[in-house]
């Protein structure tokens, strides 16, 4: 059915040297990845790399293009321009020996309601088998699978009965099944509550520790960034504004403030570098005609939650500066 | 890699087999593999829709109403002869059932497999969609084979005349089975593929029911005018009755028919012409609708499934 292209295949061979020195070849890598959908860019210029035993967070407001990247790296999206390769190879048309490397959870199935838990883990995992090697046994045995996810008791539940929650631990052992070497969660979990959220970020860094497959997840909750990745990107506007670690963000944007206040009965909001000689100036154009002042320090969240604003509001259609000073 | 990864073989994996295995397998090796795993998924949903009740009513209401029918018309006669028509008609309705598991119920588990992600999960998974295919065409065309012996029991209580006794009968009812399914389950995936939703299929449903009218499931062809017959004769449908009415009926009543025989040949070729037809056109449409599948679409079309009135 589909031609067999083996990573060597490739004639593109990534610059080097990219990222730290001494790290090898990056697992994903893109460059100038662009994705049209009629006039609309979705992707303008996305350039981003993961590299392998990392646990890297695509952070974004809904509708910033996540999932169109995820699916384009994933190979069930064609691109409509740029660059990438995922484990070596192009994803559209890698065929099905890279297929067997990937693990792919979505953001929501449905799929295979009336299976049971162990019986569809037994049947996916069957078409890995031929790809298993020495140092990565495939299929993962269904059994420690479950343990893993904690469904060991739900073995012989049908597929429709799980709850939200089970059923998303699901997905992430059919997408484990194949001892994948890159897995993707596309917002695994929208819809959970907090328990069901402290549960399965357990799963993600007993995973992480284990430290043989790497792990781009999406998620638009800053809170699961900052606890399950090593690294955030995040992506607006079509393209990557931001790339590092939490703390390494926040120190980013730690020398500013915000200054809000009224005059003349309007709302003003301003991000500043001198706060306290913003207002000093302030008062001394304005006087009395500035009343409900208020001075904070900008938190990454902050400046998270005010692109997720404008980009939902649609007032802003390109990155924030003090964003993209962020080197990416 | 952690040892605590490289610490857990898997038990049901043999270490020679592993160590035999090559970082990259063989294409063909592999696609062997899901297809063997297609049979695997075969056995499951066959199970599945041998136990679930509403599977089992969906499957054989149609025909036991039909028979319950055709048993109140057992004294009408066959034009031209003394023979029972609702005994003629009872290959017909076998050949209506054939139909609509084959065709119509096969695209309908394509549509709401694509709906539920169903197919998606196989595109995931390396070589996934030939084990999906091989799994749901086997599945598909063992509960319809399942389905006519099961109608076929009580037939042979209620209705006089058929002919169950002989070797011969069963030879001619498994080839006619055998090549009515290769006939029409292509075009039932092809069907399934091309259809956007589940509900957009009842635009099929007028089609076919027109066509086993016209076909001569419930009332001889002979009746109709020349050029209908015609049309009868292009689909697969009015062959596949034909068939197995030569299997279940005494050999004589082949002089009613069409041509004044059971045109043995002429069935043969026609269901191989429609079988081959569907196996060119069906891997083509079938591939399209594989790649054009993603995350997006399968949200797509369940966003649209929430917004229709319940």
């Amino acid at each position: 059915m589909d031609a067999e292209v083996t990573a060597e295949d490739g004639e593109f061979t990534p610059e080097s040297p990219y990222g730290p020195p001494g790290r090898p070849a990056p697992v994903i890598e893109t460059r100038g990845l662009r994705m049209r959908y009629g006039d609309t860019d979705v992707l303008r210029d996305v350039d981003l790399r993961v590299y392998e035993g990392e646990v890297v967070a695509l952070l974004g407001p809904n509708g910033a293009g996540k999932t169109t990247t995820v699916e384009i790296l994933e190979g069930f999206r064609r691109r409509s321009g740029g660059e990438v390769r995922v484990l070596g190879a192009d994803p559209d048309g890698a065929g099905e020996a890279w297929r067997a490397r990937l693990g792919v959870v979505l953001q929501s199935w449905r799929d295979h309601g009336k299976w049971r838990v162990r019986e569809l883990l037994d049947h996916l995992g069957r078409f890995y088998a031929p790809y298993s090697t020495p140092d990565r046994r495939r299929p993962y045995p269904a059994g420690e699978l479950l343990s893993l996810v904690g469904l060991a008791d739900d073995a012989d539940t049908v597929v429709a009965r799980l709850s939200g929650g089970r059923r998303r631990r699901l997905d992430v052992a059919v997408g484990l099944v194949g001892r994948p070497e890159l897995l993707f969660l596309d917002e695994p979990t929208v819809g959970f509550d907090p328990q069901a959220r402290r549960e399965f970020h357990a799963v993600v860094r007993e995973l992480a520790a284990r430290g043989d497959t790497t792990v781009l997840l999406t998620t638009h909750d800053l809170d699961e960034a900052e606890k399950l990745c090593d690294r955030t990107l995040i992506l607006a506007g079509g393209a990557i504004v931001a790339d590092g670690s939490t703390a390494e963000l926040a120190a980013r944007v730690s020398g500013t403030a915000e200054v809000r206040y009224t005059r003349a009965g309007r709302r003003h909001t301003r991000r500043v570098e001198d706060a306290t000689g913003h207002v000093r100036e302030l008062f001394a154009r304005y006087g009395a005609e500035i009343g409900d002042l208020e001075v904070r320090r900008v938190r990454l969240e902050d400046v998270y939650m005010s692109i997720v604003r404008d980009f939902e509001s649609g007032q802003r259609t390109y990155a924030p500066a003090d964003l993209t000073e962020v080197p990416v | 890699m952690s040892p605590a990864s490289a610490a857990s073989p898997a038990p049901g994996t043999s270490p020679a087999r592993s160590a035999a295995a090559s970082p990259a397998p063989g294409a063909r090796t592999a696609l062997r593999t899901a297809l063997r795993a297609g049979l695997q998924r075969a056995r499951i949903e066959l199970r599945q829709q041998l136990t679930s009740a509403q599977d089992v009513w969906g499957t054989l209401f149609f025909p036991v109403l039909s028979l319950i029918v055709m048993y109140v018309l057992r004294d009408s006669r066959v034009p031209g002869t003394g023979f029972s028509l609702g005994t003629r008609s009872v290959p017909g309705v076998l050949g209506m059932n054939v139909v609509l598991g084959a065709l119509t119920v096969l695209a309908m588990t394509l549509t709401m497999d694509r709906e539920d992600g169903t197919l998606l999960r196989a595109k995931a998974t390396p070589h996934g969609v030939p084990g999906y295919l091989t799994g749901r065409l086997l599945s598909r065309a063992a509960t319809t084979v399942l389905g006519v012996l099961v109608l076929l029991l009580p037939a042979g209580f209620l209705f006089d005349g058929l002919e169950l006794g002989g070797a011969q009968s069963w030879f001619t009812l498994a080839w006619v089975l055998a090549l009515g399914l290769l006939a029409v389950l292509p075009w039932g995936a092809v069907a399934g593929a091309s259809f956007g939703s589940a509900q957009s299929l009842g635009v099929l449903t007028v089609p076919v029911m027109l066509l086993m009218v016209i076909s001569g499931v419930f009332y001889p062809v002979g009746a109709f005018p020349g050029w209908l017959q015609w049309i009868a004769q292009v689909f697969p449908v009015y062959w596949l009755g034909l068939g197995l009415r030569s299997a279940l009926l005494p050999y004589g009543l082949g002089a009613a028919e069409l041509g004044g025989s059971w045109r043995h040949l002429e069935t043969a070729g026609v269901l191989a012409g429609w079988a081959l037809a569907g196996l060119v056109v069906a891997p083509f449409v079938l591939r399209r609708m594989a790649r054009r599948e993603s995350g997006a679409s399968v949200a797509a079309r369940r966003e649209k499934a929430l917004q229709r009135p319940v």
